[in-house]
Parts: structure tokens; sequence; C-alpha cells
């Protein structure tokens, strides 16, 4: 590194590589998030003026009964849509990317595939499977009664105690290729000599990955669930595809993302309200902030500990 | 050893099996919208698991696509978005990232930790903000308020990343430059082809949520003229919705091309994923 801060003549060079990704980033990212922030305490009159409403804005969402049920229910449903994500895609991932980072031909092909879903839109991917799923087409009645569980299909996408679920699990089946690459990513960089050391000892594959492998990729594992936090939190596209902006049936799929642009830009009875859109991304952001900040100050310290 | 042979060679085929029926599920839905997007409507349901032979084949759905959407325009508006978007965070961000990993000065780490905020927190919670910028600026309905946008977005990930891959290059070969007389934007342009395949890297990994992102298109340019390939798909499909032909024609069409894409870059592309990880 070069030691300017001392140089004789002013480092001009260093304000032209800086200043215009800091400018776009300061002026398209920071600057309309502090605004969001600030809205959160207004309240817009009739004629479009702002006046200061404290924290009535928030005492609305948490407690009236316009919005409350609403914000509570898309909270709960949107931990719902995490947990799911947690429990179902990461141990597959994992799983997946064991399989892969294992010697034997043919493995680039199959990685291949599996990230594919992945690069696809979400508007698409939602799409496909409301086609897949749907009773008209009759395909997956028609697969599930090819292997004798034609009784057990429901049009689940339709039905209040299974739409979120159902939901979840395209999202699951769509995203599953990043936690799969970045598990990948960690378990073929843990140096052979480390896994042949334990070969010589005696342990079987099983042992292996459950003492070596896994302790080396845990911080991979806090990566995942921070990033999975973030995403789920901050999801929109799917809902909006598959169920659109009023998160049915009942709003039993309704999450942050779709309070949000509800809120914000008003749906059939209710008129937008971009203050009280704020509130809500005020929200949303302050539980990916609280995630952000447990990641940062508590595991990674811990795992740090650990490896020391 | 010899009798664990056959055991390892067991393994090895539930390994291969498991791996392809993951695969499958991976790929069912795909083959499915887009083999019976080349069928007839009758055969659509009437056959849906099977190809399309001369018996079923048609292009009806195409023929409402093409007719009736406007989804060469949305190609161009994505096309131009994600190219302008993707040119500039790649030559901003390693500017950024050259000084960031090349000069010590008071505000380095400041700086870098700025820029590191757009990484976890996601833009979209500014929406607010964006939209009531985009209007005093006049950029609503515009493709380059989007473009704004999506510099902003890409930029922090890619400062992130090309700071630490920049950090590598060894410093003999810019003191060098520096003894020769070279500017300070010289080196900078000695440094940039030795980075490239982090560049790539980083261009696919930014390129992709800029081409399916339906949030900002949606709320900053939901014009019929601005709209992009992602919302002109989801609103044809809103109004098609009981053409299963043209449904399952847009489908295809909007997802081949970036199937094309990923296939062609996809083993650079995982390379440069796990080169990065070896290194670090």
């Amino acid at each position: 590194m070069l030691d300017v801060s001392r140089s004789r003549r002013f480092p001009f060079y260093l304000v032209v590589f800086i200043l215009p990704a800091t400018a776009i980033y300061s002026l398209f990212m920071i600057l309309p998030l502090f605004d969001s922030l600030r809205l959160s305490f207004f309240t817009t009159t009739q004629d479009n003026r702002e006046l200061w409403n404290g924290l009535a804005n928030y005492r609305a969402l948490l407690f009236n009964d316009n919005y409350a049920p609403r914000f509570w229910g898309a909270l709960k449903n949107n931990l719902f849509f995490f947990a799911i994500n947690m429990v179902v895609q990461n141990p597959i991932a994992l799983l997946l990317a064991a399989l892969l980072a294992g010697k034997g031909r043919g493995k680039d092909f199959f990685r291949t595939i599996l990230f594919m879903p992945t690069v696809l839109s979400v508007v698409i991917i939602g799409f496909i499977w409301q086609l897949i799923l749907s009773p008209l087409w009759g395909v997956a009645p028609g697969m599930m009664r090819a292997v004798g569980l034609g009784s057990l299909f429901k049009p689940w996408l339709g039905l209040p105690q299974t739409a979120l679920i159902t939901v979840s699990l395209i999202s699951v089946w769509q995203f599953i290729g990043i936690p799969m690459i970045l598990f990948y990513t960690a378990l073929i960089g843990i140096p052979d000599e480390l896994i042949e050391a334990a070969v010589v000892d005696g342990c079987n594959s099983w042992r292996i990955f459950w003492k070596i492998k896994f302790p080396l990729i845990i911080p991979t594992l806090g990566v995942v669930t921070i990033l999975t936090f973030v995403g789920n939190f901050n999801a929109f596209d799917l809902i909006y595809t598959m169920k659109g902006a009023l998160a049915g049936p009942d709003f039993s799929t309704d999450i942050m993302g779709t309070l949000f642009y509800r809120t914000f830009f008003g749906q059939q009875l209710q008129l937008g309200n971009p203050t009280m859109g704020a509130t809500v991304a005020t929200m949303m952001f302050l539980t990916i902030l609280a995630g952000v900040l447990t990641y940062m100050f508590l595991w990674q310290r811990r795992v740090q500990s650990y490896q020391l | 050893m010899k009798h664990d042979r056959p055991r390892r060679k067991a393994r090895g085929v539930g390994i291969y099996a498991l791996l392809a029926l993951f695969s499958l599920s991976a790929l069912f839905p795909i083959y499915m919208v887009v083999s019976n997007s080349f069928k007839l409507k009758k055969f659509i349901f009437g056959s849906p698991f099977s190809l399309p032979d001369a018996h079923t084949f048609s292009l009806i759905g195409y023929q409402t696509v093409f007719a009736r959407s406007n989804l060469t325009l949305n190609f161009l508006n994505s096309g131009i978005v994600t190219l302008v978007s993707l040119f500039f965070i790649l030559l901003l961000g390693s500017m950024a990232a050259y000084a960031l990993s090349e000069y010590k000065f008071k505000l380095n780490r400041f700086l870098g930790f700025y820029l590191a905020i757009g990484i976890m927190i996601p833009i979209r919670l500014g929406t607010v903000g964006i939209l009531r910028l985009m209007a005093a600026l006049g950029l609503v309905n515009s493709l380059l308020g989007l473009i704004l946008i999506y510099i902003a977005q890409g930029l922090p990930m890619t400062v992130f990343i090309l700071s630490n891959f920049m950090s590598q290059v060894p410093d003999e070969l810019k003191q060098a430059a520096r003894i020769d007389g070279a500017s300070e934007y010289r080196i900078y342009s000695f440094v940039l082809p030795l980075v490239r395949p982090a560049l790539g890297a980083i261009g696919i990994f930014t390129m992709i949520p800029i081409w399916n992102d339906l949030w900002f298109p949606l709320i900053v340019a939901p014009s019929a003229r601005t709209a992009t390939i992602t919302l002109g798909v989801q609103q044809f499909l809103g109004q098609f919705v009981s053409d299963w032909n043209a449904v399952l024609s847009s489908l295809t069409m909007a997802m081949v091309p970036i199937i094309i894409l990923y296939l062609v870059f996809s083993g650079q592309m995982i390379k440069s994923i796990t080169a990065g990880a070896m290194k670090s």
C-alpha cells in the first residue's frame, strides 16, 4: 500500500478514483434509505405537505386495527418462510455440496444443472410452478396418481392452510443453488492432507465429514444463514407473481415485502400511503439490521474463538 | 482392503442416483414448460409429458406472443439496462476498489465500511425515498433511472470483492511502473487486466439480479415504453392467463436467453468462485 496521507501534493487521483462510485452509491442508495427512515416519522396532508407525526405511524402499524393484524401476520409468515428455508434448503444444499465435492466423473455436469433454477427470474419460476400445481393442467395430480397417491393431491396454492408452505418450498427449490455452491466451495477448500491423515487413522467418510469437514465449514453456515435471512425478509417477487399483491388466500402468504408494496401503493380499497410505506420499510430495515448485527457480533465472534 | 470394493462401488452408484434425482427435479418444471410451448393446446392437456412431434407440434403460442406482446421491446430495454449498468458497476467499482486497496489515507477504512453497508442492507428498503428522488429528478419511467439504481445496488459487492483481489497483485509491479514515471491512472490500467477472472465472475453475478429484477421496473419504470423483460412477461402472463399456448411460449422466450448465457459461462463462473475461495 502506498501511503499518500503525508504526500506533499494533494492526491487528486484519489478523488477521481473514489468519487464517482461513492457519489452514485450515496445519492441512490444511502440518501433514499435515510429519507425513508425520516419519512416514517411524518404524515402527508391532502395538499402534499409533510407534517411531523412523531411515533404515530409506528403506533398505528403495531396496534391500530387497520394495520396491526396485517403487520403481525406478515411478520409471522415471514418468520415461517425463513424457517422453512433454513430447515429444508440448507441441509439439502449441504448434502448436495458434499455429494458434488467428492471425487468422480461428471460432477461438473450435475453442478451446472443443479444451479440452473437459481439464475432464472422468480417471476418465471413462480408461474411455472403455478402451472405445474394447477388442477386445470393436471401435471402434479397426474404424477401423483401414477405412484398411487392421487387422492392426496390438493390445490395447495389455493388453500389458506397450505399456500405459505407451498410457496416457501418453491423458493427453496429455486434458491438451493446458492447455499450449495457456498458449501461446495468451502468443502473443496479443505486441505487434502487433513483428510488423508484421518483416512490413515482409520476414519470412515461419515466420521470424516462430521468430525473434520463440518467444523471447518461452520463459518460458511453462518454466511448462508445471514444471506437466507436477508433474502427472505426482503422477498417479494415470488408471492407477488403467484398470489398477487393481496398475498391470498386471505393474506395467508403475506410477507413483509408484499405488505410494504401494498401499504406504499395501495390496493383495491385502500389508497397508497408513502409515509406508512416508509414505516413498514423501516421495520424491515430494523429486522434485517438486527439479524446482521447478531451475525457480526455474536456468531462471528463465537466462531472465531472456537477456531483459536 | 479388497472386500471394501463392492461397498465403495455401491456408494458411488448411490451418490450418482441422488444427484440424478435432484437434477431431474431441477430440470423437470423447465422441461414441461419448454416442451409444451411447442404443442397444440389439445396436446398440452392430453399428453403433457411427451416431447412435441410432427402430430402435436405448433407455434401458435409464439405467434400470439409476437403479435400481442411487446417482448421484443422488453428484451431491448432489459439488454440496455443490464449492459450499461454492468459497464459502470465494473468501471466505477474497480476504480474505487483500486484506490481502497492501493493507497493508505485517512478515510480508507471508513470508506470501505461505508461502501460495504449495501452488501447486507438491501437497496429496496429505501424504495419510498428512491421513488421521491426519481420524481424530483424527472427520471420516473426512464431507463436511466433504473440504470442509476442498479449501479448503486451493484457497487458494494463489486468494490468489496475486487479490493480483495487487487490487494493480492504484487507491489513490485506497481513500484516499478511508478519509478518509470507512470501516472496512477496508468498503473490502474495495468492492474485491471490482472484481476480479469474476478471481473468476469462479478459481472455475471451482478448481471443476473439486474436482468431478473421485478421490483424496480414495477415501481420506478412501469410504462409500456420502459418495461423490462421480467415486468413485460409478468404483465403479459396476467393478461393472457387463460391462453396456455401464449403463456408457455412467453415463459420459454423469457427463459431461454438466460439459460444459454448461463450454460456458456457457468464453467468459468464456478471456476472463478472456487479459485477465489482457494486463495483466501
